[in-house]
């Protein structure tokens, strides 16, 4: 998920001519001044922290300003801010619009029905979960036709709008299906999407991308996601790992392997640390990486748990006495290996060698790395 | 019988020439598969593991009578391979590629539907019917001609169980590998009714996973249409919310999809749930039903 920062949602926008507030976005107060004179921003202004998670307003991450000193003032107070576990690097300085109303608009996938789905609501400025479902209209959106006039009037009679307004929105919906379809997003959503006169305005931008379309969008590929910084290593070596806050590691090859782990893993008291998944991969050198990361994610234990099916146990196993050996000695950790399928028995035989507690018993390798952890929690 | 494969199946190969479509195509023959063909634009005239290697799908369609194509083309070009098969005449698709974006499969799942093409995958095991045919990568070694059904959302998880099947001396009908992206050509739902009509198959396991609804779908639809025993089992029950377990499709997200919502729903409608893979075979053991003294 590439979860965009509202400024850079909102860069989308007004590539797309979505209306927007006149607004900067500035990484220090001394930058203000300028931002504001530029962009044309008139005061009062709002000065909004750009953090991906919701809640701003409550949370004093938006600011308003009536001056320019009070808005070198409100940036350097929430720059460098920690708002629900992220550091406030970047602040938005936006012209305060005269709102008559707050709607909400958004597009994203419905997995089930295979189908793109448009949702409206009068009810805009809050939390759309809080909302109650009969004030939400839903619109499913068939790729091929795309977004139809009559389905436009439908989202557009959820909002409650006529007139000139409403004819403003019927344009902005072109234009999220656009942005939603050329830009690979996930979800678009605008809330609140703020009446303003006889039109609206996108008072904030959600836009997430869909990591699977990176390829087609290289101007995103700076965008840090919510990820640790091992989380970021491991997703440049294109190895699914996830930071938990448990002490025990666990490595598998697909994802549905290694969920059932964790599973047996938390029925017998252990915690999950890392859950690393290989994938359908056979590569030595893959393995040795996946095991340098584990060391740096410091487990007290490591169960590894392969079915090789293509891939033979005993290059595994290979693999692994190899990858246990580059580990730094500050950074060993005792390993339980369960390893079926392909020439099995070879493959424990290798481990066994390396000394390496090697069993076949799901429940029992389990059980034998809780211990090695230090007992269950 | 079995479901969507059978000895007759003409299996195709796209991406052949790659070094997973060259592995996956001997796999598929050791396996007794008839693999007739593989096509890469640019590569017709070689051979690959004694399979013919044409230009386009059209041409390898029309000089061996294909009529499933087994695809490993990188994602970029994932959706053009598939549409080509079916302009081509395929009706049948396994997309084992990984990563292909969702708006690509959008358009790939609406487009082969409107003319009967089915799709199993993106990023997924595939099917294979032991004793008959297979179109995937599903090892070779887990299988054994029997009277399970299984239809999963996971890869390797599925070979465990299968494997686990085999080890308890039962044997399997035929097992489809659906994929754990967020939109997969076929669902549960859909797989379910091909179990139901095969005669081949007594009782089906469903291996599913947390993130979206297609478990709660899939009791729905048994609760209604399935007569067959069902043994169910879904990974991801100690999965945190908001974080992707390795699937793009497996995510608890907005308090949506959790394992609980999925195995109360399938346990209300009757199916005898697994906690954990180890428990699957002896449950298929005591609910599969036994031959009657014909």
């Amino acid at each position: 998920m590439v979860k965009l920062a509202e400024w850079r949602g909102k860069e989308i926008f007004r590539k797309y001519g979505v209306p927007l507030p006149k607004g900067h976005v500035v990484r220090s107060p001394s930058e203000v001044a300028a931002a504001l004179q530029s962009a044309g921003i008139p005061l009062p202004c709002v000065v909004k922290a750009q953090v991906l998670a919701g809640g701003r307003g409550k949370g004093g991450a938006v600011r308003f300003a009536s001056t320019v000193a009070e808005a070198e003032a409100a940036t350097q107070a929430i720059l460098g801010l920690e708002f629900k576990g992220e550091v406030v690097r970047e602040v938005l300085l936006e012209e305060k619009l005269p709102i008559a109303k707050e709607l909400y608009v958004s597009l994203t996938l419905d997995r089930s029905r295979r189908l793109p789905l448009a949702m409206a609501s009068a009810q805009g400025g809050v939390e759309v979960e809080t909302v109650d479902e009969s004030a939400i209209v839903r619109v499913h959106v068939d790729p091929f036709p795309g977004l139809l006039g009559y389905q436009k009037r439908q989202l557009i009679a959820a909002l409650g709008v006529t007139g000139p307004v409403a004819r403003s929105v019927d344009s902005l919906l072109d234009l999220l299906w656009k942005i939603f379809e050329e830009e690979d997003a996930e979800l678009v959503e605008i809330n609140p999407l703020a009446v303003v006169g006889d039109r609206v305005v996108a008072l904030d931008a959600k836009v997430i991308i869909e990591d699977d379309a990176s390829f087609r969008h290289p101007e995103f590929a700076d965008v840090k996601d919510d990820r640790t910084p091992l989380e970021e290593i491991a997703r440049e070596k294109e190895i699914a790992f996830v930071q938990l806050d448990g002490n025990i590691g666990v490595i598998a090859n697909g994802a549905g392997l290694t969920m059932a782990t964790l599973d047996v893993l938390a029925e017998f008291g252990g915690k999950p640390g890392v859950f690393l998944d290989l994938g359908g991969t056979d590569d030595p050198k893959k393995v040795t990486e996946a095991f340098l990361l584990m060391a740096q994610a410091k487990p007290k234990a490591v169960f590894l748990n392969i079915f090789g099916g293509v891939t033979r146990c005993d290059t595994v196993a290979t693999g692994l006495v190899e990858a246990m050996r580059q580990v730094p000695p500050d950074a060993k950790f005792p390993l339980v290996a369960r390893i079926r399928g392909n020439n099995e028995a070879e493959g424990v035989a290798i481990l066994r060698a390396a000394g390496v507690t090697s069993l076949s018993d799901l429940k029992e390798s389990v059980q034998a790395v809780v211990a090695a952890a230090g007992g269950p929690a | 019988m079995s479901v969507l494969v059978d000895a007759e199946t003409k299996v195709l190969v796209q991406g052949i020439t790659g070094h997973q479509g060259t592995v996956h195509t001997r796999n598929m023959r050791a396996f007794g598969a008839q693999v007739v063909a593989g096509a890469t634009p640019g590569k017709g005239g070689q051979s690959v593991e004694g399979v013919p290697v044409f230009n386009s799908v059209e041409e390898a369609v029309r000089n061996t009578g294909a009529n499933a194509t087994c695809i490993f083309v990188p994602a970029p070009f994932a959706k053009d391979a598939f549409l080509e098969s079916v302009d081509a005449g395929i009706r049948l698709a396994v997309i084992v590629t990984e990563h292909i974006p969702f708006h690509d499969m959008l358009t790939m799942y609406h487009y082969g539907r409107s003319k009967g093409a089915r799709i199993i995958g993106p990023n997924c095991p595939g099917i294979a019917a032991p004793g008959k045919s297979k179109v995937g990568i599903i090892p070779n070694v887990v299988f054994r001609p029997g009277r399970v059904g299984v239809v999963s959302r996971s890869g390797t998880l599925t070979y465990e169980i299968v494997n686990g099947i085999k080890e308890r001396g039962l044997g399997q009908s035929t097992c489809l590998g659906l994929g754990g992206d967020p939109v997969v050509g076929t669902s549960f739902v859909d797989a379910l009714p091909l179990f139901e009509k095969d005669p081949d198959t007594d009782l089906v396991v469903l291996v599913g996973e947390i993130g979206g609804t297609a478990e709660e779908d899939a009791a729905e639809f048994i609760g209604h249409h399935f007569t067959k025993p069902v043994v169910a089992y879904v990974a991801g029950r100690s999965a945190p919310p908001g974080k992707r377990m390795g699937h793009a499709g497996a995510i608890i997200a907005r308090g949506k999809g959790t394992a609980e919502s999925k195995l109360t729903a399938l346990q209300a409608v009757g199916a005898h749930v697994a906690k954990f893979p180890y428990e699957i075979p002896a449950l298929v053991e005591q609910y599969l039903p036994k031959p009657s003294g014909r």
